[in-house]
């Protein structure tokens, strides 16, 4: 092996590193997973026959870059936030680890990506993935995050957009089904964040972040969080009605979303750390668990 | 107290797979009644085994254990007597409805011998059933010989259950730990032999 080829793959081993401590941190792979699998759950509830590889590669690759690249984004936005909280404050960002002009560059490169390929893909797809990436970024983090509690109802939005976007490129158009999924994600969102702020209290109030906990209290939080929780079901159960699913998945449903809101119930009935706790992980189990019986139903 | 090790993890994920697996195929083409308590039953169990994963079994710490282990064996031998036992089954509806009514009231007024007596009814009558009519209905030739694996998954949830009282009581046979350990095996076992029971009847 030449001296040359050894620096190269020298050069490439330590580009991989680099992108693996200090680029996919910010990418937020769960989350991003998450949402993903919400988005490819709505394009299998259209049955439609056009499961090829290729659309597929088309809706993983968009939203996956649309969604990471939003995520980016905010990372980029907020990262005087995440110096503050103590949860964040050794992301790649706060810590200088790459400057804010690479994180941007990096957020703003793949969200183009995402939305370039979404509008190749459709152009009411396209239109609908963008939504989500503005809501998130421009609306959300960098219009009201940090001005009200009820920021949280735009990221609710912008959380439902790649399952409407799925669906629409499925069916060709928007539906009521399409609605009712991003209603049905918009309702879980509250689920999600206000556990996950009620368990970083302390984190948000040192930031100077407005949330439900600080602006309303923990009582408050915990009936908005059962009542969300409710409402998400009950859109979701709809949705699937509609889609057509046999009863024995809807059976499976009413068993997860009967879970939820026990536990909804039980944080607002006799509250404690651990119930939250296994309420934020069960919430994300839940609506994981709903977008594989989404897709399932489709094989 | 020991949490729940990965080992044991996997072993509820996959009891969690089993009772979804039952609840979304298995239990397709029966009655009604016997469709809801059936879902009922393993319903419980999935989201129980769920919460196992997620908070460890430091949960099984908490009062609603019993109120919970109570729904599994009493919503599982009210489908089968709804299914097996027509000439009875009113009764026995009657006798589920105040049984967890009677587990729920005592737990919460007079906790200490009354609502230990309780469980122990309700629980005995109902495992037996589990345990008994199956194996019985397998003999007789009223249903597949293969429907004994309910029976099977009845003398697993008795197990459970004394093992779940032993963590209560504080005066366990075998070791906290031990029982912690098994604890996910004998679901899995329990859920295991119930759907193949279900299947081969």
């Amino acid at each position: 092996m030449t001296q040359e080829s050894t620096n190269t793959m020298h050069r490439v081993r330590s580009w991989i590193n680099e992108f693996r401590d200090n680029y996919w941190p910010l990418v937020k792979s769960w989350q991003t997973a998450l949402l993903l699998t919400t988005g490819l759950a709505g394009l299998m509830s259209a049955r439609c026959p056009i499961f090829g590889w290729q659309i597929l590669l088309g809706v993983s690759g968009s939203l996956f870059f649309a969604i990471s690249g939003s995520t980016v984004l905010n990372m980029w936005y907020d990262r005087d936030i995440d110096s503050r909280m103590q949860r964040t404050c050794q992301r790649p960002l706060p810590v200088g680890r790459i400057t804010p002009r690479a994180g941007l560059t990096f957020g703003l490169v793949l969200s183009l990506i995402g939305i370039t390929w979404a509008f190749y893909l459709d152009y009411l797809y396209g239109l609908i993935v963008f939504a989500g990436l503005f809501f998130d970024v421009v609306v959300y983090t960098m219009w009201l995050k940090r001005r009200t509690a009820w920021s949280i109802v735009w990221g609710g939005i912008a959380g439902g957009m790649p399952i409407l976007a799925g669906r629409t490129l499925g069916i060709g158009q928007i539906d009521w089904i399409g609605i009712a999924l991003c209603l049905a994600v918009l309702f879980w969102i509250p689920t999600h964040i206000l556990t996950f702020s009620m368990r970083n209290y302390d984190d948000y109030q040192a930031a100077g972040i407005p949330t439900f906990p600080s602006t309303y209290g923990f009582k408050v939080t915990q009936w908005t969080i059962a009542i969300s929780s409710v409402v998400s079901a009950v859109m979701m159960g709809i949705a699937a009605y509609g889609i057509g699913l046999t009863w024995g998945y809807l059976r499976l449903l009413a068993v997860l979303t009967g879970g939820l809101i026990f536990l909804a119930l039980t944080s607002m009935l006799r509250p404690s750390d651990r119930v939250n706790f296994g309420l934020f992980k069960y919430a994300s189990l839940y609506m994981l668990s709903v977008m594989v019986l989404l897709a399932a139903e489709a094989f | 107290m020991k949490s729940s090790v990965v080992p044991g993890r996997i072993v509820l994920f996959a009891t969690v797979l089993l009772a979804a697996y039952q609840v979304a195929v298995g239990i397709d083409g029966l009655e009604s009644f016997a469709i809801l308590c059936y879902t009922i039953a393993f319903g419980v169990l999935l989201v129980a085994c769920l919460l196992l994963i997620i908070l460890g079994m430091e949960i099984l710490d908490s009062p609603l254990v019993v109120i919970i282990s109570t729904i599994i064996p009493l919503s599982l031998s009210l489908g089968l007597a709804w299914e097996y036992l027509v000439g009875v089954r009113v009764y026995y509806v009657v006798f589920a409805i105040i049984g967890f009514l009677a587990v729920l009231i005592t737990r919460q007024i007079t906790p200490g011998r009354p609502a230990v007596i309780t469980l122990a009814i309700v629980h005995g009558v109902a495992g037996m059933l589990i345990f008994l009519l199956p194996i019985l209905l397998s003999v007789q030739g009223s249903t597949t010989p293969g429907f004994i694996f309910v029976g099977i998954g009845g003398a697993l949830i008795g197990i459970g259950g004394l093992f779940l009282s032993f963590l209560k009581t504080g005066r366990p046979v075998i070791s906290r730990d031990a029982i912690l350990l098994l604890l996910p095996w004998l679901l899995f076992l329990m859920t295991l032999s119930f759907v193949i029971g279900f299947a081969l009847r």
